[in-house]
């Protein structure tokens, strides 16, 4: 009986208690959600264009934000940084639509998906090389982000936003419809989309496969190194990055693979869910169950719903 | 020439059906076999065997393991290094409960600790397949991992969260613990490799290996032709844990001798995915040629410096690594995607025309 009191009572006490720390909770939730929605997005917009699950989307946040960082300690100011680690990402693409992809064409998606673990380990192995293993602290001021916080008065308590969660929420709005702007209005996003669709019949219009393929490699740097950044300012660029990557695909299973909105709400039901669980019920455990509990999250779903939220349904009976 | 059939007559159905019909394959294997049992625990020294050929044979069993799912059943999965883990944790617990029973069949027994969680986990893979089945092997992992620090009495309540081999004989030799000598060791594990080869052979070759592969070709086509989805799936990813799960307890009885969650993280089951991809989809030989690969090269590139003479630092030696090994698994990859065993089988086709081009 106290058993099930733990489980099922009183955490919502304690919620209906204290609806600060609630609201605290929430808005933690709500931040670590926008991150997973980020890393979650760069996976979904190669998916979305070539097949391909890229793995190496996570190093790719730790690379970029390296390559960022690297920049600026060798002397160089801060915009001008970002603007190398750009063009570094814009060679990145390149390279890797040239040398990996190009000759992969037409493999199964497991030799692809291996291939981009390939290149997450030449990532890991290249960053470290140049830029050592040790943690760094991003340059969040010099690049003009706010650093503090502000307190709210609420319920007899208090709530502490951090002025930089903030910007990374909006910076990730905007950076989710200057996407979809892209991917409905311009001519390139048309040309993206109809090769998400079929890649023959977009070859046969006249639709060079590599050009977008590079395109894509580069826009899912954009929202990497966006990624970096953000995750960099609140605890330091360090390669352990790479495994919090991995929950990216736990939101890609809710979001469904091939959904740009999809990639968002599923990382914030991920975000809430983790946080909530870790907070309420993760003493009953022993705590430290954010680890796995964002997955155990996606399996349950997938037995309901296996092709996620938005995603393409289809239909396969076995 | 030299590689050829000519000659061989086949009388019998048995020595049709054989899994080495060339007589030189035979002599071959004999020889391997020869040279691994005989000639390695004399020539080898303490170093070869214990870093380079104890640890290959563990990987290569896990690559076995991990082949069995994804190269004859076509189910991806990342959770390997938590079925070894599974293996390696039920392996200490029955040694610490049982401490009179010979610790070879314990390491057996905690191979079946090993396959019961893997066919919990391989469960949701009768509704989903692919990338999909990926997440969920990746929550065993985790899921795994967190067991691993969280239940303390999966290490005996001790402080240092690790897990620690206990010294035991058999008949009379020491084969745990800090005290066995590496070439004892490395029998046993050989042993043990070798006979679990063998079973899986005559498994993926008879009538559950063949529904494996049914399923991986096209599961639809396999379940019309009378294949049950349920016990083929669930099967593979048994027997796939149980192969994992003796690895595991190997890893950390015959060759690392404590073990900690590091061991079994998910990194390893990357390395071993790696060696399963780079040795062949589908083969039991590219297995063992995958563990060589993706262990020992390692080994060799770090003597290359201090061979040739150049004074770099470990650090420097271990990015370059990581960089090499992922440059040549790309390399692989665009090469020749069926991985080195089909290298060898075209090398072996080459050899049987010689001097002839086809």
């Amino acid at each position: 009986m106290e058993l099930l009191y733990n489980i099922f009572i009183a955490p919502f006490v304690e919620m209906g208690a204290t609806p600060d720390f609630l609201l605290q909770v929430l808005w933690e939730g709500f931040v670590a959600g926008t991150l997973y929605a980020l890393i979650a997005l760069g996976f979904v917009l190669i998916f979305k264009a070539s097949g391909v699950f890229n793995f190496a989307q996570g190093i790719m946040v730790v690379f970029s934000a390296l390559t960022l960082v690297g920049f600026y300690a060798a002397g160089l100011p801060a915009y001008v940084s970002l603007f190398l680690a750009l063009v570094v990402m814009a060679v990145l693409a390149w390279s890797v639509e040239r040398f990996v992809m190009r000759p992969l064409v037409n493999q199964p998606e497991l030799i692809l998906f291996m291939a981009t673990i390939g290149l997450s380990y030449f990532l890991i192995g290249l960053g470290e090389f140049i830029f050592g293993g040790e943690p760094k602290s991003m340059i969040t001021e010099e690049l003009g982000l706010p650093t503090g916080s502000t307190t709210i008065d609420i319920f007899g308590g208090f709530v502490i936003l951090q002025h930089l969660d903030i910007a990374a929420a909006i910076i990730a709005a905007i950076l989710v419809i200057c996407l979809a702007l892209f991917f409905s209005k311009t001519r390139i996003g048309r040309a993206l989309r109809a090769v998400a669709d079929d890649h023959q019949a977009a070859l046969s219009v006249g639709i060079s496969l590599n050009q977008i393929w590079a395109i894509v490699w580069f826009a899912a740097g954009i929202v990497a190194l966006a990624t970096g950044i953000m995750w960099g300012a609140r605890s330091d660029v360090s390669f352990a990055l790479q495994i919090v990557a991995l929950k990216a695909l736990p939101v890609l299973i809710l979001g469904g693979f091939t959904s740009v909105p999809g990639a968002i709400i599923g990382g914030l039901i991920i975000g809430f869910g983790e946080k909530l669980f870790e907070v309420y019920w993760g003493g009953l455990l022993g705590g430290g169950v954010e680890a796995w509990f964002a997955y155990v999250i996606a399996l349950i779903f997938l037995m309901f719903r296996p092709q996620g939220l938005f995603g393409e349904k289809i239909i396969e009976r076995v | 020439m030299f590689y050829r059939e000519a000659g061989q007559f086949k009388s019998t159905y048995k020595a049709d059906q054989a899994i080495f019909p060339i007589l030189q394959d035979r002599m071959a294997i004999a020889f391997y076999l020869a040279v691994a049992f005989i000639a390695v625990p004399i020539f080898g020294s303490d170093f070869f065997i214990t870093s380079i050929m104890i640890p290959f044979l563990v990987f290569s069993l896990a690559a076995i393991g991990l082949n069995i799912l994804v190269g004859y059943t076509g189910q991806i999965s990342l959770g390997t290094g938590a079925f070894m883990g599974v293996g390696a944790y039920s392996c200490y617990k029955l040694a610490t409960i049982f401490p009179d029973i010979n610790i070879i069949i314990l390491i057996i027994a905690s191979g079946f600790f090993a396959a019961a969680v893997g066919v919990l986990f391989g469960l949701p893979s009768l509704r989903i397949k692919g990338f999909y089945l990926v997440v969920t092997t990746l929550a065993a992992q985790f899921f795994l991992e967190w067991a691993f620090i969280r239940i303390p009495w999966l290490y005996n309540y001790n402080d240092s969260g690790a897990i620690e081999v206990p010294q035991r004989e058999t008949f009379g030799i020491i084969v745990t613990g800090a005290s066995a000598t590496p070439s004892v060791r490395y029998l046993i594990v050989l042993a043990i490799v070798v006979a679990m080869t063998w079973v899986a052979s005559n498994i993926i070759h008879g009538r559950i290996g063949r529904a494996w592969m049914m399923i991986r070709d096209m599961d639809i086509a396999a379940e019309l032709m009378g294949v049950r989805p349920l016990y083929a799936k669930l099967s593979a990813f048994a027997v796939s844990s149980f192969y994992c799960g003796v690895a595991g307890a190997m890893m950390v009885f015959f060759w690392l001798g404590a073990a900690e969650v590091e061991s079994f993280d998910v990194n390893h089951s990357f390395l071993i995915l790696f060696m399963v991809v780079i040795g062949g989809l589908g083969s039991l030989i590219g297995s063992f040629m995958g563990a060589a690969f993706i262990w020992v090269l390692p080994v060799i590139l770090r003597a290359v410096p201090n061979f040739i003479g150049i004074d770099v630092n470990a650090a420097t030696v271990e990015h370059l690594n990581f960089m090499i090994i992922g440059a040549l698994i790309i390399f692989f990859l665009i090469v020749e995607p069926h991985g080195l065993a089909r290298l060898w089988a075209l090398a072996k086709q080459k050899l049987r025309v010689w001097p002839f081009p086809y």
